[in-house]
């Protein structure tokens, strides 16, 4: 056992230890995995409302009259697109066209641009993009300033409402208002890693147990609950979305993950643009397809994926999705053998199983 | 909680001695360890088992864990109810859900394995 001291620990750590929580090592960080089990908390998120200590998360603020031109230098949306109180996905991209993260943008004023990072990758991220940085603009790493919890599912904005002043009906998928929540300044986003309706709520750290417990008494009628790293994997697996260090990573590009309408050629210079023309001009030859398990077994995260009796790609994340009662996972196979219908082999513990190439996301919330 | 007249390992599996025959399953301890449990990954009957090493797995949302034989010998039976029900390793690990029945070739082997009280002294440590 690994000692917790030597971990880094978000403002709830002791509120999940009383809640029952058991704790992993998530990327050097003393996270809850799960507090009821996974199963439980997954099927909360899909027909309740869940609550996520997402405060290891990591946020860059850049701020100045060019923090515009910085944001669309390092990253490959477009955000000069963005509204004031509107966010949108985007990947951080070395020269060559590689991932060094995924970001939220949240676009704050017009001189003003809030980033949500991955926790592994905050440093990264930060220094990159300080690196990256010939204009005037400031950029900072300020994630010690920040505690972030997550509402998701379908009555989440129920369960918020009780809580704020702000009119969370008129927040739209992926907008955010800077407002109240029980009194302690928050920046609420109508976003979310779950595939469901839901809130992610930046506040301070010291605000952070008590609006816990707040939102836990709020959503006490709906039947909330508490909901770990575990949910939030098979939730976002369903849903389909990219995970850092498995779906992306630093040897991977936009183009290859399905992500090109995270890539905005039109919008002028940005980094991993050339590498990303040349790619797009020559064709990827390998890309992010969905598989669903045919024969009995479960495709894990890693495991080599054969076509023929040939190595043809690899699993990047694969396991139970709970609301489907179905094996699915995510996978890298040639551009040509990754048509839906197309069947392969997922290489279970040296035994090939057959699993088919299907549509994604594998899971899609009815509106 | 850990029944007296069951053995068990360092890997959290137990195992009761009837005559010649061997059950095998996991721990209370383990299914904890292990969140909701998915999938299990048995050996067909006649397959020759040796005392600590794999025979099989267990896989709950999370991960996938090997079981590691406590005995060696030749499985006799199998748990097919696991194959649709998998769950029941949370629910009764120690009872309804043991994972396989061996046909023992060294008895004694046996006797080099934890009692219940040793084990939870183990757990605890």
């Amino acid at each position: 056992m690994l000692e917790s001291s030597a971990l880094k620990v978000t403002p709830l750590n002791s509120l999940h230890r009383q809640m029952g929580a058991k704790m992993v090592d998530f990327g050097g960080w003393d996270m809850p995995v799960q507090y009821s089990g996974i199963l439980d908390e997954h099927q909360t998120v899909r027909e309740r409302v869940g609550l996520f200590d997402v405060s290891h998360m990591g946020e860059i603020e850049i701020r100045g009259p060019e923090a515009l031109d910085l944001v669309n230098f390092v990253s490959t949306n477009n955000a000069a697109k963005l509204k004031i109180g509107q966010a949108h996905y985007a990947g951080l991209l070395y020269a060559h066209g590689g991932f060094v993260d995924d970001i939220l943008v949240h676009k704050v004023a017009d001189d003003h641009y809030f980033l949500c990072v991955n926790a592994g990758n905050q440093d990264k991220d930060f220094e990159h993009i300080v690196e990256s940085n010939t204009f005037t603009a400031t950029v900072e790493n300020a994630g010690p300033r920040y505690a972030q919890i997550a509402v998701q599912g379908p009555r989440g904005l129920e369960t918020l409402k009780k809580l704020t002043a702000t009119d969370l009906a008129a927040i739209k998928y992926y907008h955010f208002a800077d407002g109240e929540v029980s009194g302690a300044e928050a920046r609420i986003a109508r976003t979310g890693y779950t595939g469901e309706d839901g809130f992610e709520i930046y506040v301070s750290p010291d605000e952070a147990p008590r609006l816990w417990n707040e939102l836990m008494e709020a959503g006490k009628e709906f039947g909330i609950k508490p909901a770990g790293l575990g949910a939030r994997n098979t939730l976002r697996l369903e849903s389909a979305m990219a995970l850092y260090g498995h779906e992306i990573d630093a040897t991977i590009s936009p183009l290859e993950a399905g992500l090109n309408w995270i890539v905005k050629f039109d919008k002028g210079d940005f980094q991993g643009k050339a590498a990303l023309e040349s790619q797009r001009a020559a064709g990827i030859t390998r890309t992010l397809a969905g598989f669903e398990m045919q024969g009995r077994g479960i495709g894990r995260d890693g495991y080599e994926i054969q076509i023929d009796g040939h190595k043809a790609g690899w699993v990047t994340s694969g396991g139970p999705a709970p609301t489907l009662g179905k094996n699915i996972g995510l996978c890298y196979l040639p551009v040509d053998k990754s048509a839906v219908g197309q069947v392969i082999q997922v290489m279970v513990r040296n035994q090939p199983v057959d699993a088919v190439v299907v549509p994604t996301p594998f899971y899609k919330r009815a509106k | 909680m850990y029944p007296e007249n069951f053995r068990y390992t360092k890997e959290h599996e137990w195992v009761k001695v009837e005559g010649g025959t061997a059950t095998i399953g996991i721990t209370l301890h383990a299914q904890g360890e292990l969140g909701d449990i998915v999938y299990v990954d048995l050996p067909k009957v006649g397959t020759k088992v040796e005392q600590g090493k794999t025979f099989g797995s267990v896989e709950s949302v999370k991960a996938v864990s090997d079981i590691y034989s406590p005995v060696s010998g030749e499985v006799s039976s199998i748990n097919e109810a696991l194959n649709t029900t998998p769950e029941k390793l949370n629910s009764d690990p120690h009872g309804e859900a043991w994972l396989i029945q061996v046909k023992l070739s060294n008895p004694t082997e046996v006797d080099g394995l934890m009692k219940a009280a040793d084990y939870q002294a183990y757990l605890g440590a």
